[in-house]
Parts: C-alpha cells; structure tokens; sequence
C-alpha cells in the first residue's frame, strides 16, 4: 500500500468535494504543488486563487471571501498559518466567527531539513485558545478527507493540520465517519489510556501492539478533533484504566496533551504523561531522524506507558 | 451636485459630527480626531452613493463598505444610525458593557457593519476578498474601503494593494483619509508614507486626489472610479483630522482622546452654529 501524506488527500478531497459545494474556493500563498491545491486549481481554476507569499493578506483575502458566502479554504505551510498571520486568523476569522477553513500543511518537525523556521509546534496552542475555532488534526487520508467534510458541513473558522510525510492508510475510505467533536476508538482495554493525534497516531498503533505483546492492555484513541474535544470518550478511557499518555508532534505545551489534561484534571483526575516535543523548537535532518531525534517513537510512547502505570493509585 | 443636495448632505454631515461627539463623550473613551476626517466620505457613500438598504442588511447584490481604519467606529456608527440600520438611541452606550457598540465594530453585533475590523491594515484583504467574490458571482456590487494615513504603514496594506491590482478588482474603491496625524504626531514624522499617490500608482492602481471634505470632489472621484476598467482606484482625500471641532482640528491629541464634559458641550455649540448657518442658507 503505498504512503500518502495528509496534505495530498487534502488536495485531493478540494478537488472531490470542489465538484458537490461549488461555493468552495481555494486560496493559497505560493505553495500550492507543496499543499497539494493544485489538483483544485486544475480542475477549478476560476475558483483557485494564489496570493503570493503574503499570508497575512492570504487570512483576511479569505476572511472577504466568507462575508459573501463562499467557503474559502487558505491553504498555506502551519507555521505561516497559525504563526505568521496568527492576527488575521485571530481578528479577521475568528473573532467575527467566518466560515474561513484553514488547511495547514507541514506541521510538525516531520518536514524534516527544512528546520526549525519551517517546522510547527506551536500550532495548535494558538489555534485552540481561539474561541470558536474548531481544530481537526488527521492522521491518515481517509481521515483528512472526512475532516475536510467535517470542515464543509460545520459553519464557522477551522482549522485542518496536515503533514508532509507520506504515511500508512488507518483507514479505508467509506468506511470512516467522523463527527465533529468524537475521537475514534481503536480498541479498548483496561491497563493502560494511549491518546493520539495526527501523525503520532501510526506510532501510538505500533505502541500498542508492543505493550500487548508484554501483556498490557491497552485503550487506544485517534483524536482527530482537537477541538472541540470528545470529553465523554476521555472520562470513559481514564474511567477504565486510571492513566493516560497523549502522544502529538507538538510542544508538550498548550498542545493536544494539555487539551486531554484539562478535560481530566475538571473532571477525573488521573495521572498523565505526554509524548511530544519537551518546549524545544525543531532541527533539520531526515523527517524519520528528526521524529527519533525528539523521540516521537512507539518506544518512547511505551515507556511513557509503563511510566505512568506505576504512578496509577 | 446641486446646491440644495449639497446643502443636505452638510447638515446630514453635520449630525453626525454631532453624534461622534455625544458618543465619545458618553464613553469616556473613543477616537474622535479620525472619526471627524472622514464625516463626508461615509456621508456621501451612504447618503448617495451605495446600494444598501436598512430593512435587508444582508442583499447579496449589496455594495459594500469595510471600515478599514476601525476606530473611527464613532463615525460608522452615526451614520448606520441616520441610515436606520440602528437605533439613535443606542449611540449613548457606545463602548459600555451592556451596549453591542464595541469599541471598534463588531459585524455580528450590528447590522450594517460589513466587517469587524480593529487590528490595522486587515480591511483593504478583506475588501479584495469580497470584490473578488463579486466577481466569481457575476454581480455587479462594488465594494468600499476607508483607509487610515497611518493606517497604511502596515505591511499587510501592500500586500492587498498588488492582490487587488494583480486581481484587475475595478469594482473596489479604497479612500484614504489623508488626515496628515497619528497617535504619536505627524505621520511624516512618525513613519513617512509619503509619497502615497506615487506608491500606489507605482502597485498599479487608479489614483485620485481630492478634498476630502468636499462632496462635489468626492462625487466626481465616485463616479471617475467607476469608469476605471482593469485596475482598483484608490481616493486620496485631503482631510483635517477633528474637522469642524475648532479646538480639535490639526491636534493629533485628539486621535484617541475623548472630549470632558465640558469640551463635549463646547464642540456641540459649534457644531450647533454650524448647522443653523446651513438652515439659513436652505
């Protein structure tokens, strides 16, 4: 089966979806072969619009856009996204609450040589302390797709974080529904709460399957929405194992781990501990050497695992 | 224009400088100085020139107005409220708590307020973006922007000046209101725009320069705009910030300063002046 990355089945679900909503129209900042909105701007041309690299103007462009009905999607790199026109997404998206979906493509250190400057682990912080802006963060093609639907059907700014590296199908397409606000249970078990997100999702699956093999059973989640974020799902996984590890390509701060956390501590205290990136910012080398760098591994998720068992009451 | 349609639109103007003052005041707070340039501008779009219409804020064939420079919210307001898209008798609350007023306009707390705008230099993107839907849609709408002087030293302003001239958007008209003043003093002195007719000419658009306080000027700059195919127009109106407030005129203190009780009462009495000198001559 070969690998997709994230932001081809996000172009690719433009192009599907460009056919059914014709109010959609795709804005992009001079990345459109890297966000893959070319395969919309093929097919649509006159509904494909390139701002140039000028993410700012790209936000609020697409902000002028929503005002008249249509559903704009700005597609931009995240670090551009949600960092450099954080302002416009903040006042000119979010706070009039515009239809404007925001299609953020290379988040996370999986960019890989790039480095740092290009690199995101700050993005969902900023896009979560938002009010009303809904966070989706896909970890496979067949989720992307569902999110872009997700995107489509709900009314107001969201935000959609895609990556670059090609990765393996979770799921088959037509056989995923998503719902905006439920996470996605890949199995249950009682040991042992693994909760991840977007690309950390593959690894949290090879995670999983390694702590069975010693034994340990493990409730496993795919939380493609961050926000709003499946409350119920979370009580229910520390309900019936009493210690939860998140796992993201993210600061550790402000990120996916702090979303479940703050679910928990309101509600069901039990002990967390979170795999991502420890408050660094990012490094060039190979996507894969970089994930190990930062270790966004399995092991690393199973040692968190056994770590936070032994912290259980 | 006809004199007895320029006499109205004075007086109309002249209300509505009235009614930046009593909010300002009100408040406590507010931008009167910036408010005070542009009284004619949005007077001459709202009283003549735009196809809106109070009892359907929301017609898709509607033009459309984007306050760019969104402190003068006083002004919006006034002239939304002589317009009938709100209550007169909302204006007192302006920027308290219980009032839908905000500070800087808010466009899902009041009808007619096209775009909530506040953080500089995100108007003129916003208008593209709508003058592009215009556009793709076929429709014949055209759609306004009011621009600050010191507005303009956001970079954001020139990254939308060549996306609407690379966009060809004839159907957008941007004013500036070249009031020569912001917050910290001049705007030369602060951050030199200048020369702001050459860099726009220079981004490929349409450039007129007007009196900003004239409507005949801003009739013949209108209707010129709309003549202007293949390219945006922008209107560079010659104001004078705090304009018809004589203590206010030229004093850049003003920008952000409302009036005390007192200076409230003592611009009101001029302005009071001024239209009874405008009922005379009607």
């Amino acid at each position: 089966m070969a690998k997709i990355a994230t932001r081809e089945a996000y172009g690719q679900a433009l192009a599907e979806f460009g056919e059914v909503y014709k109010d959609i129209v795709v804005l992009d900042a001079d990345l459109s072969k890297s966000t893959r909105t070319e395969i919309f701007k093929k097919k649509f041309p006159e509904r494909f619009f390139n701002i140039g690299i000028a993410e700012q103007d790209l936000m609020a462009t697409a902000a002028g856009f929503a005002t008249c009905g249509k559903i704009p999607f700005a597609s931009t790199f995240a670090v551009f996204a949600a960092g450099r026109a954080y302002d416009q997404v903040r006042n000119s998206i979010g706070y009039p609450h515009l239809n404007v979906k925001i299609g953020a493509s290379h988040a996370g250190v999986s960019i890989g040589e790039d480095g740092a400057s290009h690199q995101m682990l700050e993005d969902i912080a900023l896009m979560r302390v938002i009010p009303g802006m809904v966070v989706l963060s896909p970890a496979d093609a067949t989720s992307t797709y569902e999110c872009v639907r997700l995107a489509i059907e709900h009314e107001g700014p969201v935000y959609i974080r895609l990556g670059r590296l090609g990765v393996e199908e979770i799921y088959k397409k037509g056989e995923l529904k998503l719902t905006l606000g439920k996470g996605i249970v890949l199995q249950k078990g009682t040991d042992v709460g693994i909760l991840a997100t977007g690309l950390m999702v593959h690894e949290a699956i090879k995670a999983a399957k390694m702590l069975q093999d010693e034994g340990v059973s493990v409730y496993l989640v795919d939380m493609p929405c961050i926000k709003p974020i499946d409350v119920d799902l979370i009580l229910d996984v520390a309900k019936e194992t009493g210690c939860i590890v998140t796992a993201e390509e993210h600061n550790i701060l402000g990120g996916f781990g702090s979303a479940v956390s703050e679910v928990l501590i309101q509600n069901y205290p039990v002990p967390v501990k979170m795999v991502g990136v420890n408050d660094e910012f990012g490094r060039s080398g190979k996507p894969e050497d970089v994930l190990k760098y930062y270790k966004l591994t399995a092991e690393e998720i199973v040692n968190k695992a056994k770590e936070v068992m032994k912290m259980k009451k | 224009m006809d004199k007895t349609k320029e006499l109205e639109l004075k007086k109309i103007a002249t209300e509505i400088r009235k009614s930046i003052i009593i909010q300002t005041a009100s408040a406590g707070s507010g931008h009167p100085g910036g408010s005070l340039s542009g009284v004619e501008i949005l007077t001459y779009l709202y009283f003549v020139e735009m196809n809106i219409d109070p009892k359907n804020p929301k017609d898709p064939d509607r033009d459309r107005f984007v306050l760019s420079k969104g402190h003068a919210s006083p002004l919006l307001y006034a002239v939304l409220a002589e317009k009938g898209f709100i209550s007169k008798d909302e204006l007192t609350g302006f920027r308290q708590i219980h009032s839908n007023l905000q500070g800087h306009p808010d466009m899902k707390k009041v009808p007619g307020v096209e775009m909530s705008t506040g953080s500089l230099g995100q108007g003129l993107s916003v208008a593209n973006g709508m003058a592009l839907a215009g556009k793709l849609d076929g429709k014949s709408y055209r759609v306004y922007v009011l621009l600050g002087d010191g507005e303009i030293q956001e970079g954001q302003i020139w990254e939308a000046a060549m996306t609407a001239a690379h966009y060809k958007l004839d159907n957008l008209t941007a004013f500036l209101d070249h009031n020569g003043l912001q917050i910290d003093g001049k705007i030369t002195e602060v951050m030199s725009p200048e020369p702001v007719d050459e860099k726009f000419k220079a981004f490929g658009w349409h450039v007129i320069k007007i009196d900003g306080h004239d409507f005949n000027q801003i009739e013949k700059a209108v209707a010129e705009a709309k003549t202007i195919k293949g390219k945006p127009t922008i209107i560079i109106a010659e104001t004078v910030k705090g304009k018809g407030v004589s203590f206010m005129e030229n004093e850049a203190g003003w920008h952000g300063t409302a009036p005390n009780k007192e200076q409230a009462q003592k611009a009101l009495e001029e302005l009071q002046k001024q239209l009874e000198s405008l009922e005379v001559q009607g």
